[in-house]
């Protein structure tokens, strides 16, 4: 069973400062991590390897730093690491990311699973796990909790939903991502740490990669942010009682016209 | 201060460090209050490595010394001495075997000591012989190529979970220290059992716990150098895990200085934070004076027997009744400063307080230490003409 895990070096703070002038997150400053989400992403994968043996292979594209993160990721048990590192890449949205991920993903041969954490800490879009598998035309589940069963062609996994959780069945090749449920993440060993620090990282730019120019970096990133702020929060909604449904449409309508929106 | 680490030594102890703020420190209390082993941490801590620092590689260690094992020792104090002492025992059990043990008698122990797989223990307290070790009653007697051990060892730290003992008897209790001898013993030998328990004033979650021998054979082949090198055993055995309680001091220091500085700054009386005034100001000074005058002593001494010298008794015990007794200030002060609330066992300091006191207690007393050191310094003196 081999696995690839996607991950992404994110700033260590909840409290990311965003530049006026460009309108992207600024870095400078700041600690880098690997994403909280993708940890339980490599735990997850180190488990599926320790009970059917294959390989783990940990991708991430990113500026060279960010290699810091895939030693992070060796040291924890990981047996490979991919950087895909090209000035061409910067600026990406998450169409162009999922992209470049999946022409990685294709370069290496393919695998048995791949799996991303639920959503980048710094991003929070939850979309580049679900474009992979597009790229790649396989099938996905978001929000993992469990898997319950992998065999060599199939999954049976626990999809979290706000009240509960779907259990979903689907073939293998395909790509999941988890939530946080799903495990806890182990600590590194010092000896995989020293080991990792010596390790090489393959690293591939565009060209290697063959990507379409087109479809990478700010060229290839159709979303343009115009404004970043946060979201009012939502007042609670308010439960309308009443014995029969006319009696509740009725105290609804008078609601609605005393806030004066009809 | 900078002690300027080498590279690998600041990874041990970062990985040190995050394994006692994310795993140890949330649940020290906890395991405090309910006074119960806390394998599930020691379990994380094998998984690290950690156990196998001071451990040469041929034996699966990293191969560092002293030094590293204090780092980490250091590092686990300041969430929680008792995880601390349960992880420093294991190297206190190891380091005979390693000092003094044959080649076969160190591959069949080294590997599962350093990979944590199995914890060590170290056993010479009795009733009747603390300070006083020479006056241990635990025998050993040779019939053909065992020796059959009977007796009773107390305190004993990680009694009941360690699986390999260095444990010293007396092939005749009438020669003192002559007759002191090392054996190594696994658990599940016959004859071997585990007595009480001990409710304890600090360290709560280590195991301090009685050791019974009754007609215990133990194979020739455990013995530890040759009859008689017990107490020198022992001793050599002291000199190189004294820092280590001296860095466990360090580090319970070090925690209780962490919180009172974060405390002093929220606390508000008489509409000022009371770090403002200058009697908590001038407190918190200093305790981080101390605690940095003790780990400086410590990483020099550590250092020292890394490099190789030959005799650092003397050394090792300022290292261990410095630190520790700065602990026991430190730690105190602690709780003067956080006031009521400090004597709360809702918050830390309580707890390092009574987890700082050990540090003066074992592995020598406070007042043993001042002797070895002041008969060192006097002996010194004499010699010179
Ligand atoms: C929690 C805990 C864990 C322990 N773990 C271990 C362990 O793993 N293995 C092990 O073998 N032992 C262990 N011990 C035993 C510990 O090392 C002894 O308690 C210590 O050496 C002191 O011995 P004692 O308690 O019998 O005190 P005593 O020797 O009875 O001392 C009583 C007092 O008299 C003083 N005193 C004694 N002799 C002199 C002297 N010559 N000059 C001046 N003052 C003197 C002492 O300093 C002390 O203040 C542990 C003890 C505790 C409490």
């Amino acid at each position: 069973m081999n696995v690839a895990v996607l991950i992404k070096q994110v700033p260590e703070t909840t409290d990311v400062k965003i530049s006026r002038e460009t309108n992207t997150l600024m870095r400078e400053g700041v600690a880098s991590i690997i994403n909280p989400f993708d940890m339980y992403a490599i735990e997850e994968a180190l488990r599926i390897r320790e009970q059917h043996g294959g390989k783990v292979t940990v991708i991430t594209m990113g500026p060279p730093q960010a290699e810091e993160a895939l030693r992070q990721a060796l040291a924890l048990g990981a047996d490979d690491a991919v950087l895909l590192s090209d000035r061409a890449f910067a600026g990406a949205d998450t169409l162009a990311t999922s992209y470049t991920l999946a022409r990685a993903i294709e370069k290496l041969g393919g695998f048995d699973l791949v799996i991303c954490g639920k959503q980048a800490m710094d991003g929070d879009t939850a979309q580049v796990g679900p474009e992979v598998a597009e790229n790649l035309d396989l099938p996905h589940v978001t929000y993992v909790r469990r898997i319950e069963e992998l065999s060599p062609d199939h999954m049976r996994v626990q999809r979290m939903i706000e009240e509960g959780y779907e259990v979903i069945e689907s073939p293998i090749p395909a790509l999941i991502t988890v939530v946080k449920e799903i495990n806890e993440p182990r600590m590194p060993s010092i000896k995989r740490m020293l080991r990792a620090k010596k390790a090489a990282i393959t690293s591939w730019t565009a060209a290697d990669l063959g990507a379409d120019e087109s479809r990478i970096g700010l060229t290839g990133s159709p979303t343009r942010v115009i404004r970043v702020f946060t979201p009012e929060q939502r007042r609670a909604g308010e439960i309308l009682e009443g014995e029969t449904v006319q009696e509740k449409v009725r105290s609804l309508v008078a609601k609605l016209k005393e806030t004066h929106l009809v | 201060m900078n002690y300027f680490l080498t590279e690998e030594q600041q990874m041990i102890r970062d990985l040190a460090r995050k394994i006692a703020e994310e795993k140890v420190a949330p649940r020290a209390a906890e395991f405090d209050e309910a006074e119960e082993f806390p394998w599930d941490l020691i379990k994380i801590l094998a998984e690290s490595g950690l156990f196998g620092v001071w451990v040469p590689e041929e034996y699966g260690g990293l191969g560092g010394g002293v030094f590293e094992q204090c780092l980490v020792v250091e590092e686990l104090s300041r969430a929680c001495g008792a995880v601390a002492v349960s992880y420093a025992a294991s190297a206190l059990g190891g380091f005979p075997i390693l000092l003094f043990g044959t080649g076969e008698q160190k591959r069949k122990c080294m590997p599962d000591i350093a990979s944590g797989a199995k914890l060590a223990a170290f056993a010479l307290t009795e009733p009747d012989a603390g300070s006083d070790a020479s006056n241990i009653r635990t025998t050993a007697k040779r019939d053909g190529d065992h020796y059959i051990l009977n007796g009773t060892k107390q305190w004993i730290t990680n009694g009941g979970e360690a699986e390999i003992y260095t444990v010293i008897a007396t092939i005749d209790p009438s020669r003192g220290a002559r007759g002191m001898t090392a054996f190594i013993v696994e658990k599940g030998t016959p004859g071997f059992e585990f007595g009480k328990k001990e409710k304890k004033m600090g360290i709560r979650a280590s195991a301090t716990r009685e050791l019974i021998f009754q007609d215990c054979r133990v194979p020739a082949a455990n013995m530890l150098e040759r009859e008689g090198k017990g107490f020198i055993v022992a001793m050599r055995t002291f000199d190189r895990t004294r820092p280590g309680v001296a860095a466990q001091a360090v580090g319970i220091a070090q925690g209780a200085l962490d919180r009172v500085a974060k405390y002093a700054t929220e606390r508000v009386q008489f509409g000022k934070r009371i770090a403002e005034f200058q009697a908590i100001e001038h407190m918190i000074a200093d305790m981080a004076t101390q605690v940095e005058a003790a780990r400086a002593l410590v990483y020099a001494t550590a250092r020292m027997i890394d490099a190789g010298e030959r005799d650092f008794s003397r050394e090792a015990s300022m290292a261990k009744v410095f630190a520790s007794d700065v602990a026991m200030r430190v730690t105190t002060d602690a709780v003067q400063i956080f006031g009521g609330y400090g004597y709360m066992r809702d918050y830390p300091v309580e707890k390092m307080m009574r987890d700082a006191k050990i540090t003066q207690i074992y592995e020598g007393t406070n007042q043993i230490q001042r002797s070895i050191i002041g008969s060192a310094v006097i002996k010194q003196a004499m010699r010179r003409p």
